[in-house]
């Protein structure tokens, strides 16, 4: 016989299936055929060996450990309470459900532990190294800084590095969950885990492999575990009294009645099976860290590393967020957001713009010469005056060019009308005539506005955006993404009193996140609720100082995180309902003789089935923000 | 010192908590994770006692689920 599903599990659980399907023959058979008398027995007492032996073994070994009330431990008592009260099929059909629960729960368990393993295993297998003109595959971790790595299309790039030869576009969607492939040329720095999509790549490694990105964050990942949800930590804490209460309770059961009542013993002792059945909580302590664990991997994929269950919980209750305005909503580098040219054309204005500054290596002058993109020829320009304050003056062509702001033009005899917009403006004349202005600032990210309704979607109370900005320049960024409070002008360490006193205002299980680019704000990601650094992928400080590193810029992540908090904590909910409420309606049944040992094995295998689907019902979560 | 293994044959939810629960109790534990989805053991310890410590933590751990593989 063979079965399919079978060629990717372990030889034990291949094991364990032939054995279920033979003792399940044998049973159907001694159903069917109606025989009756020794034979029956001998075939059930058969049937129940091959499915139970190892199950009986166990708990026999388990016994000389002292190590009871563990399944195989409940599992063999209950089924030789069947026995001892001659219902030998029920005691085969016990033995034989809990098995075939067992298989398919490992089964279920395995699958979605693969799954999520896969998910997040951005690790490469192996890195090219030329020796002696050949190449060579090594293992990523023999590489040392300085070698030189061959990365061909279609290959995971297996260590940071710099590119040396070679251009290519690559797919940078493992780390940060961006679609858009990112091109890369000589010089660019490129990180591990990344796929070069399209040309050959050669790469001189920047940082051992224990360093790279992409080790980074999987340890990042794979550490997250560790740090459990109260909710995780609750149910740890309920299975610990569960179970010796629940046998306490079979054992009473089992002897009070009989002994002091004068009740049936067998009614008795089958009504304690019932209870030893349902004792295990097993359903709890699979599916609820299963389902944190899945939830952690799909963040993940979005590239969002949450690091720990405590903080996905704890997201679901944000109701403050606080923002550094720089890296966060805005990109936190200048460019050119407007030109406008008067008399002259766009593209006279930005060069003679680019012209006049040069050799200036200011963060303005340096966005103008960006936005011109063209190389610039220094033999045209003469004469470069700096006026501190003002400006600067510069002979290109044989023309005079001023450029600076607005005092300057006021000192050539020159009054342009004053442009109010966010950011610095430049006021560019030329011949002793005003021809237009380019205005430098912090872009607003595309997708701030969406993320910050989003989260006023998701019940988020309050919003504030922190930055170091004069007032006008915050006001009107706030009002551009829909934020309704702001403080302006602050110093770095305004900003830690600034969320101590908004910490001190929420209610207590209300969380309060605060987002920045990770790099400067330390201390206010230490001290918010959960802090969140964005935008500076592999930076030590950003992963070190966060409990959620979110790998890219788009802010609209943000949004995407909390949907998978929301979507995780609802599944654990439902599963810690179910499953309570499932045990303990059957304990109750129980209790007074309603219940089969039937209704006790779904209790059991049943209920954990349900609840282990249920949460690997997360894995196929998609992110479907408005 | 904090040390990281590999868990092979860890089969029971329950029985993860429950080693966990009995490792932590060992003098000189200072953090400890038996992580049934993982499969991974994180044990961290004094410096000084780790080796001891080590050794009675995979003594319970084997107790309780005899075919427990531990890998460094």
């Amino acid at each position: 016989m063979k079965f399919g599903f079978l060629s990717n599990v372990s030889n034990k659980m291949r094991k364990i299936f032939y054995r279920i399907v033979f003792s399940g023959l044998i049973f159907l058979f001694v159903l069917v055929s109606g025989i009756h008398g020794f034979l029956e027995f001998a075939l059930l007492i058969l049937s129940f060996f091959v499915v139970g032996y190892d199950i009986l073994v166990k708990a026999f070994r388990n016994i000389l450990n002292l190590q009871v009330f563990d399944e195989n431990f409940l599992m063999t008592v209950s089924t030789f309470g069947a026995l001892y009260l001659g219902d030998y099929k029920e005691a085969v059909a016990i033995m034989l459900l809990y098995q075939i629960g067992d298989f398919f729960q490992s089964y279920a368990v395995g699958k979605s532990k693969k799954s999520i393993a896969d998910l997040m295993d951005i690790r490469p297998d192996y890195a090219n190294i030329e020796y002696n003109g050949k190449i060579k595959k090594v293992s990523p971790e023999k590489v040392s800084v300085g070698d030189i790595i061959i990365v061909k299309p279609g290959e995971k790039i297996p260590l940071d590095g710099i590119i040396i030869e070679g251009e290519s576009s690559i797919d940078t969607s493992s780390l940060t969950g961006e679609s858009m492939p990112q091109d890369v040329e000589n010089n660019d720095a490129v990180m591990s885990g990344c796929i070069n999509i399209s040309g050959l790549l050669k790469i001189k490694v920047t940082k051992k492999f224990s360093e790279s990105t992409v080790s980074k964050i999987f340890d990042l990942i794979e550490n997250s575990v560790e740090k459990k949800a109260n909710l995780e930590n609750f149910i740890t804490r309920f299975a610990r009294y569960y179970t010796p209460i629940v046998v306490g309770i079979a054992v009473l059961l089992a002897f009070i009645p009989p002994l002091f009542f004068d009740a049936k013993f067998s009614e008795y002792i089958y009504r304690a099976v019932i209870f030893l059945v349902i004792s295990c909580p097993c359903a709890f302590v699979i599916s609820v860290p299963l389902s944190f664990f899945s939830g952690l991997g799909v963040a993940s994929k979005y590239g969002i590393l949450i690091k720990g269950g405590n903080y996905l919980e704890a997201l679901s209750k944000a109701k403050c967020f606080v923002f550094e305005e720089t890296g966060s909503i805005s990109r936190g580098n200048f460019s050119v957001v407007s030109l406008i040219p008067i008399f002259i054309s766009k593209k006279d204005l930005i060069e003679i713009a680019a012209y006049a500054e040069a050799n200036s290596n200011h963060p303005i002058a340096k966005s103008i010469k960006m936005e011109y993109e063209k190389e610039i020829d220094i033999s045209r320009i003469k004469n470069v005056k700096e006026l501190r304050g003002f400006g600067v003056e510069a002979n290109v062509d044989g023309k005079i060019i001023y450029a600076g702001n607005l005092k300057l033009m006021n000192k050539i005899d020159l009054f342009p009308d004053n442009i109010d917009d966010i950011g610095t403006v430049v006021y560019i004349a030329t011949e002793g005539k005003y021809v237009g202005n380019i205005v430098v600032a912090d872009k607003i990210k595309e997708d701030s506005f969406r993320a910050i309704k989003a989260l006023k979607n998701f019940g988020v109370k309050k919003i504030v955006m922190l930055t170091g900005d004069k007032e006008e320049v915050a006001r009107k960024i706030a009002d551009k993404v829909c934020i309704d409070n702001f403080c302006s002008e602050l110093l770095p360490i305004d900003k830690v009193s600034k969320v101590e006193e908004l910490l001190k205002e929420k209610i207590s299980d209300e969380k309060l996140v605060f987002v920045g680019d990770g790099i400067n704000d330390a201390p206010v990601l230490a001290r918010s609720d959960i802090g969140i650094a964005m935008g500076n992928i592999g930076s030590d400080a950003a992963i070190e100082a966060s409990d959620i590193v979110i790998m890219g810029d788009e802010l609209s992540k943000i949004g995407i995180g909390i949907d998978i908090s929301k979507c995780t904590m609802k599944i654990v909910k439902e599963n810690i309902i179910f499953a309570l409420s499932a045990k303990f309606s059957i304990l109750f049944l129980g209790l007074f003789g309603f219940a089969s040992i039937w209704f006790a094995v779904f209790a059991d295998v049943g209920v954990m089935i349900i609840t282990v689907l249920n949460s690997v019902r997360m894995l196929s979560y998609k992110a479907n923000l408005k | 010192m904090k040390k990281i293994f590999k868990l092979e044959n860890l089969d029971c939810a329950n029985c993860a908590l429950k080693i966990e629960d009995k490792i932590r109790k060992i003098n000189g534990v200072l953090n400890v994770s038996v992580n049934f989805i993982t499969q991974r053991f994180v044990l961290e310890a004094n410096d000084e006692l780790f080796d001891d410590v080590f050794e009675k933590a995979r003594k319970i751990a084997v107790k309780v689920e005899p075919d427990l593989v531990i890998n460094a």
